[in-house]
């Protein structure tokens, strides 16, 4: 969809770096997409093709081996990426975007040093480990604990619905060190091959089928003191700002997916016909992609507006809880339309707007249910 | 080693090409604009070069003033060091002719010692241009280039010939080569690097400034038409067997192409 609508938010530099993230999805994505959302899986080879064309981490420090981008690189990536029509492939190249915050914001220079070079090279892969089985939504309820024992813990417990977990070298496990609700919660690194860790199965999905997710057993994992990211107790802060990022990331998806519907459709619309006519001269299909338009661009508007407070520096908690939600509910809407306009074909599993339509589920439940992106506008509303 | 090479910008290979309504050219407004395929090529090249061999690549391009932006993502921002745009309303009119005299005057100015072109432009896709500029430079050029290696100041570059036969032509510098498809593969500029790229050295120049005073093309361009549309196309039906057969019935005797 053309407009200079958004042009304000973007510089020569991020029209050129679009330009290599489409053709990074063109080449290396688009082509196997099919195949790797059938195989629930992608090459693990793509993290480090990835990297080496500078998509994979974009706006990550350029001394840990990133691009050194701003906020609008990271959206432009989102955007452009998921033009090779897997969601799976880019939520699952995207795990170390929540994985290593808490490391970069909390960790010493040597903790960085260590943990997100490789990563941001696309030779590990890492995965962020907050949700358990018993607990989701109310992060004060983790209950996987981690106990000192000399220049050790030992941590025990069960993490659920984990991004990238099944193959992850590294994890960023939050644990509790004490009993207090808040104050009690630690971030560490687990590493894959430390006994008492592993990964008790890999999950099956309503959508993003080429993104791994595991549900993961850590039985008394020996975790040296090195690997503790912050000091005791500065989990849930650091917690907190990582959403920010992470809600705004799935907002992009949000539109980025209903974009990709949008396009299909249209083109669909152009060459179906149906009573003598391609269906785009039926007012009731026109009238539907003109909404579905209108739908995606409301969507940018506030995600690019929040991106633009967090760019700035200023606090977008508020910001990014709406634009997730109304992403969320873009992209649901925009993807069933887009279903209803391939008519059959858009319910077969061969049509590129079936996939989209079960992706878009996800959005009102990952990084923060819809109904706790309620609670945190409500509460800014002070009621 | 002071490396140049010839960048052209270009509309996108996937562009849907419009004519002007007086059919006196090609409407690129609202087109994609990139280096040429081929030039692509010859950038990574001349990069591949510098790489090898140390020293420094200029970038040349005869254009319009806002092809500024497309220099530098599609050269500056691969490594190319610096860029010279010779972007006045002479050079926008220059012919083939006028476009070698403008790009080899530059060349000598900058002292290259060799020179990367493309195969052919993506949008006229006239080829004259590499050899105008060996010529005026009094240097040697080797055409459709697949291969590539300087020693000390020898060069050897393997050259692409009709059915698969290859050439293998060695000489010293100075020489342009001009690049085929299959010479390397380009890389993608680095979001550092695209950053950065908008700090390189790009210089505006005109005619004037290489003391040129007459590039104007020698013949001129007009009636330009799209091509016919192509005729529907026809399915066969039936087995794998019968189809094949109805194939070649057709090819043979509707077609007459076997
Ligand atoms: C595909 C996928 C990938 C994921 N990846 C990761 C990952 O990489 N790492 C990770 O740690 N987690 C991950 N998650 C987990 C995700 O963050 C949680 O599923 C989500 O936060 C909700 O938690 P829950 O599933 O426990 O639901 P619950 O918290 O049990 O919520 C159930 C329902 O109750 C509602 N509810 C809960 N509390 C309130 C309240 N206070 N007011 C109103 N309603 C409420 C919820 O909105 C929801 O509708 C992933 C989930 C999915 C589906």
């Amino acid at each position: 969809m053309k407009t200079a609508l958004f042009d304000g938010y973007f510089d020569d530099s991020h029209d050129a770096f679009r330009d290599v993230c489409r053709r990074f999805a063109r080449e290396q994505i688009a082509p196997h997409a099919t195949e790797w959302e059938e195989a629930g899986a992608f090459p693990r080879e793509l993290y480090a093709l990835a990297a080496k064309a500078g998509v994979l981490a974009p706006n990550w420090p350029e001394a840990y081996g990133g691009g050194g981008g701003d906020v609008f690189h990271g959206i432009v990536a989102g955007e452009e990426l998921q033009r090779g029509g897997s969601t799976g492939t880019v939520v699952g190249l995207g795990s170390l975007g929540i994985a290593l915050p808490p490391i970069l914001n909390l960790g010493t220079d040597a903790q960085r040093q260590r943990f997100m070079p490789p990563v941001l090279a696309g030779e590990q892969i890492a995965a962020l480990a907050i949700t358990e089985p018993g607990t989701g939504s109310d992060v004060a309820g983790v209950r996987t604990r981690a106990v000192r024992d000399g220049d050790d813990y030992l941590i025990s417990g069960a993490k659920t619905f984990i991004t990238s977990g099944v193959r992850a070298d590294l994890l960023t496990v939050l644990a509790r060190t004490s009993d207090d609700p808040h104050q009690g919660l630690t971030f560490f690194v687990v590493e894959r091959d430390m006994p008492g860790f592993s990964v008790s199965r890999a999950l099956k999905k309503t959508g993003w089928w080429a993104s791994d997710t595991a549900e993961l057993a850590f039985d008394e994992v020996r975790v040296p003191v090195a690997n503790r990211i912050g000091p005791e107790g500065s989990g849930f802060l650091a917690l907190m700002q990582n959403f920010e990022a992470e809600r705004l990331m799935l907002a992009v998806n949000g539109h980025a997916l209903a974009e990709c519907a949008f396009d299909e459709a249209l083109a669909y619309a152009k060459q179906r016909e149906a009573f003598g006519r391609t269906i785009s001269r039926f007012q009731a299909i026109r009238h539907k992609l003109a909404d579905m338009a209108t739908q995606i661009n409301s969507s940018k508007a506030l995600t690019y507006a929040s991106a633009a407070r967090m760019q700035a520096g200023k606090p977008a908690m508020i910001e990014v809880a709406q634009a997730k939600n109304h992403a969320a509910a873009v992209a649901r809407d925009v993807c069933w339309e887009a279903v209803q306009i391939f008519g059959g074909m858009g319910y077969m599993r061969e049509s590129p707007v079936e996939r989209l339509a079960r992706d878009a589920r996800l959005l009102p439940i990952g990084g923060g249910t819809n109904e706790i992106m309620r609670e945190i506008i409500a509460k800014g509303l002070g009621v | 080693m002071n490396i140049g090479v010839c960048a052209k910008i270009s509309p996108h290979a996937d562009a849907r090409i419009k004519i002007k309504s007086d059919g006196s050219g090609v409407d690129t407004k609202g087109e994609k604009l990139v280096v040429g395929d081929y030039d692509e090529y010859a950038v990574e090249e001349a990069i591949r070069t510098k790489e090898a061999h140390k020293g420094a690549v200029t970038a040349f391009t005869v254009g319009a003033t806002s092809d500024e932006k497309l220099v530098r993502s599609g050269a500056l921002a691969l490594g190319v060091d610096k860029a010279v745009l010779i972007s006045d309303d002479a050079a926008v009119n220059a012919g083939p002719l006028g476009t070698a005299k403008l790009l080899a005057a530059a060349i000598k100015e900058a002292g290259c010692e060799i020179v990367f072109t493309g195969k052919a432009a993506t949008d006229d896709g006239n080829s004259q241009v590499s050899a105008m500029i060996a010529e005026l430079l009094g240097w040697a050029q080797v055409s459709q280039v697949t291969k590539f290696a300087i020693e000390g100041t020898s060069f050897t570059a393997t050259r692409a010939m009709d059915a698969g036969v290859l050439q293998i032509v060695s000489g010293s510098l100075p020489v342009v080569i001009t690049c085929e498809d299959g010479l390397n593969d380009p890389r993608y500029p680095k979001l550092p690097d695209i950053m950065k790229a908008k700090r390189k050295p790009l210089s505006k120049i005109g005619a004037g400034d290489l003391g040129l005073a007459d590039v104007a093309a020698t013949s001129s361009e007009s009636n330009f038409a799209p091509p016919p549309p192509r005729p529907a196309s026809r399915i066969i039906e039936g087995d794998a067997a019968s189809a094949a057969q109805e194939l070649v019935r057709l090819l043979r005797e509707e077609a007459k192409v076997i």
